[in-house]
């Protein structure tokens, strides 16, 4: 059974159809891309199955469940975290505070506990900063815990920001653009690091990117998008020779 | 800024809060200097509040004197019904009164807040605006309540203990609030309110929640403050008293609620101290008080370290840092 599926997802915005009749399904632990030439509707179909924009028409099925319409804060309850094309991390919280502000979402009690401030609060404060720890140490974030989320580096507030994506303890994770402004050997790390987030913590990942190299390299299936319609669908290879996708992404052959 | 002993700390502060109200029962209650120290306490309280929604959460308020008007004219307008009690039971009464005019304020706070949080920044701001004028202007032409003319509150009850018992107070549960695992969501929506909904924070719910806690002490606040001045006019909770809070939080630095409570003290002696300066006698000087000239220009003086104040501080005195890098 397929973890997320999109069944003729479809957003108009005025006269403009961004994304089209898109089907498209993932499985429990699989690693898609999304791919297609600029303004092709990626990251709007990120939107739409993030809930930033409901769908004019179409149906969006997470874990069996509709999430059409439903509030992002909600569906990120339900397990989809994504991250953003530009970086947004919580500029004036820490790197430690960036990842611990969204276990809010597993809290047990509630403001009365962080109010009264008993054993129960401390308890569980304690056990949340072990998590966040646990989850900073992994990404090799550990030694910068204290410091504002914005005086990392580039590299390091990019991967902050997938950290911060797994403390919601999703079931998919969508990655917006994450190379975007890599080096090439950023690129690779990258690449690794995608690899290691789908094998330790057995999620799904649905990955939007430009970088042909890294996409067909790391995906087990890449869909391509090209003004909001599907045109093609694959394994890397197929898609690699497919001559619409390289006529639309990778420029016809002379 | 730690917050793990905060709540025996705050017993402490309560305690001797408490002695410190003993120790000043005797004084005449309208002692000029123990008005002024009431101020103090009134104003970090509604600094420290209103710092929540303008600082930690990144809403712009701009009616917090409107909040702090419903405290206070429903504190008065309860105990305004009780007859001459002792001590004792007065200040058994009094939180009660207190409490309805927070509620009352929270109340309205949340009116405010369910149709309005959806706007930002100066929109927001306009709106909050208007809703200080609507409670001014429903205030005054409310026969019941004097209209215009004022209210006149019977109960001299605010003293020591309840002005910074209270200011106390508040500075725990908003610190509490904002330094918990579930606080950090005031700051995300802060930051950046689209990553702070795509990592599971229910914004709008977060918003209303600074707003009505904002309210709710701006109410307390109100009720200490009738109950300390004894007459309530509805033009003393205009938009200009609105700015003086604003200014309190932003001249301590946005979020960092030390750095407001010393402005909120620092501002509300300033005019005073400037007061007093003027009175001076310098010894040798011909003049009776040389410093007369303050009295006149006392308001400008005070204006005029504000631009300055912003001019070389504009992060506010104490920094917005106070943010960052809390456990």
């Amino acid at each position: 059974m397929s973890l997320l599926q999109l069944q003729q997802a479809t957003i108009r915005f005025g006269g403009l159809t961004a994304v089209s009749a898109l089907d498209l399904a993932i499985a429990p632990t699989e690693l898609v891309g999304l791919i297609g030439p600029n303004g092709a509707g990626k990251t709007t179909a990120f939107n739409l199955i993030t809930g930033v924009y409901p769908p004019t028409s179409g149906q969006i099925l997470f874990d069996g469940h509709s999430i059409a319409g439903c509030k992002p804060y909600h569906i990120t309850a339900r397990g989809i975290a994504r991250t953003f094309q530009n970086i947004r991390l919580f500029r004036s919280l820490s790197v430690f505070d960036n990842v611990r502000a969204v276990f809010h979402l597993h809290l047990q009690g509630d403001v009365r506990h962080a109010l009264w401030r008993g054993q129960g609060y401390h308890e569980e404060e304690a056990a949340i900063a072990r998590r966040v720890m646990e989850l900073l140490d992994i990404f090799h974030l550990g030694p910068h815990r204290d410091e504002p989320a914005t005086s990392l580096s580039y590299g390091d507030q990019r991967r902050l920001e997938i950290v911060r994506a797994l403390a919601a303890q999703p079931k998919l994770l969508l990655l917006d653009e994450p190379a975007a402004g890599m080096n090439a050997t950023e690129k690779v790390e990258l690449t690794k690091l995608i690899r290691f987030i789908r094998d330790q913590f057995q999620i799904a990942i649905l990955l939007v990117e430009h970088d042909m190299q890294l996409v067909m390299g790391i995906c087990e299936r890449i869909a391509v998008l090209d003004y909001g319609v599907k045109i093609a669908e694959g394994a890397p290879e197929v898609i690699r020779r497919d001559p619409k996708v390289i006529a639309a992404y990778l420029g016809q052959e002379a | 800024m730690s917050f793990r002993h905060a709540k025996t700390t705050l017993l402490g502060v309560l305690v001797l809060c408490a002695l410190a109200s003993a120790a000043t029962s005797h004084l005449n209650p309208y002692a000029y200097w123990l008005n002024v120290a009431y101020s103090i306490g009134i104003n970090i309280i509604l600094a420290v509040s209103l710092n929540l929604i303008n600082g930690h959460t990144g809403q712009f308020s701009l009616g917090h004197a409107g909040f702090m008007a419903v405290g206070a004219y429903t504190a008065a307008i309860i105990t305004n019904h009780v007859g001459t009690v002792s001590p004792l039971v007065a200040n058994l009464l009094f939180p009660g009164a207190l409490l309805a005019g927070g509620l009352a304020a929270a109340l309205a706070g949340l009116l405010v807040g369910l149709p309005t949080l959806r706007l930002r920044g100066d929109y927001l701001a306009i709106v909050t605006l208007g809703f200080g004028e609507i409670i001014r202007v429903v205030l005054q032409n409310m026969d019941a309540v004097g209209g215009s003319r004022g209210y006149s509150v019977t109960h001299f009850w605010t003293n020591t203990f309840w002005a910074f018992g209270l200011a106390a107070v508040t500075i725990y549960v908003i610190g509490a609030l904002v330094n918990s695992t579930y606080g950090r969501g005031f700051i995300a929506v802060h930051d950046d309110e689209i990553a702070a909904e795509a990592m599971g924070i229910n914004t709008t719910k977060y918003k209303v929640t600074a707003f009505v806690v904002g309210a709710f002490f701006a109410g307390i606040a109100g009720g200490l403050f009738a109950h300390s001045t004894l007459y309530l006019t509805p033009t003393g909770f205009g938009f200009m008293q609105s700015i003086a809070f604003v200014v309190m939080v932003i001249l301590g630095g946005m979020g960092n609620t030390a750095g407001v409570v010393l402005a909120a003290i620092l501002l509300t002696l300033l005019p005073e101290g400037l007061r007093f300066l003027a009175a001076v006698h310098i010894p040798g000087l011909a003049a009776e008080r040389p410093l007369a000239w303050i009295a006149d220009t006392r308001m400008i003086i005070y204006s005029l370290l504000l631009i300055l104040l912003m001019l070389a501080r504009p992060q506010g005195l104490f920094g917005a840092k106070g943010l960052r890098a809390r456990k």
